[in-house]
């Protein structure tokens, strides 16, 4: 179960995530995208996901991750992720309940680029009771 | 009605032409490695049905992904999407040696300042999968 003390908290990743070309090309080649010149709009979640993960799993937050599943996800993004961005993640729970069992939690990242925002998103992320 | 930079005539409630995306067993292990979720219910029937799914399953987020594909190509590159929102309703099972449909559609919920928003239909095998699925663009 989740630590009731962690909802509300923000989270500031310590890692950085340099956006490369291949990183871009290889995202934008799953979905058949040729223009290279910006990330697709859902690029970010290699990003957030990841952060959400290392934040959720820590002993002191307590979700259990393997039995996650993705309810929701929400972008809004301020410009494009552009190769050459080096991106710092700040995650919050923002939002925590348990419905029959399933916790129920919401992770707000924020992507910036020093002190730019350039896309927050939320992800909705259920453990199965 | 609202004219935008050349982009013609839009009207609400305008339905913009289906598109089917297929999904396979070797496009989840493609986008397994682009966006770095190696989770085994993507990849490994095994796992998957050892966890109470009928088959691996699509990643919600190429189930997103390509929505947003669908979405940016009609409003003019990757670079368009300002939001982008969706439930992953039901998942998209995708059995060995088998392309499976993901069809998209849309329609024109709302045009302002020069932005557009839409609503957005998909479905796998005729199972809606997503649900609430709204993007706003800069249609140019």
């Amino acid at each position: 179960m989740l630590n009731p003390d962690s909802v509300g908290r923000t989270f500031h990743g310590a890692k950085s995530f340099p956006v490369t070309a291949s990183d871009i090309a290889a995202f934008s080649a799953v979905i058949g995208e040729e223009d290279l010149s910006v990330a697709p709009p859902t690029f970010s979640i290699r990003i957030s996901l990841d952060q959400s993960q290392e934040l959720l799993t820590d002993p002191q937050v307590g979700l259990d991750w393997s039995r996650l599943v993705h309810g929701d996800q929400k972008f809004e993004i301020f410009r494009p992720i552009v190769v050459g961005d080096t991106l710092k993640c700040s995650s919050t729970i923002e939002n925590y309940k348990v419905v029959a069992g399933n916790e129920i939690v919401t992770v707000r990242s924020d992507l910036l680029s020093g002190d730019e925002l350039v896309v927050s998103t939320w992800s909705t992320l259920v453990v199965r009771a | 009605m609202v004219h935008l930079g050349g982009a013609g005539m839009i009207n609400v409630g305008e339905a913009i032409p289906e598109r089917v995306f297929w999904i396979d067993r070797e496009l989840l292990k493609k986008y397994a490695d682009a966006s770095g979720d190696q989770n085994p219910i993507h990849q490994d029937e095994a796992f998957a049905k050892s966890v109470g799914l009928p088959d691996v399953i699509a990643h919600g987020m190429l189930t997103m992904a390509l929505a947003g594909k669908y979405v940016s190509d009609w409003a003019g590159g990757p670079a368009t999407v300002k939001e982008f929102s969706a439930r992953f309703v039901k998942p998209v099972i995708v059995p060995a040696n088998k392309e499976v449909d993901l069809t998209i559609s849309a329609t024109v919920a709302e045009i302002e300042d020069g932005k557009v928003r839409l609503n957005i239909n998909a479905t796998s095998e005729g199972v809606k999968v997503l649900g609430m699925a709204k993007a706003l663009v800069v249609k140019s």
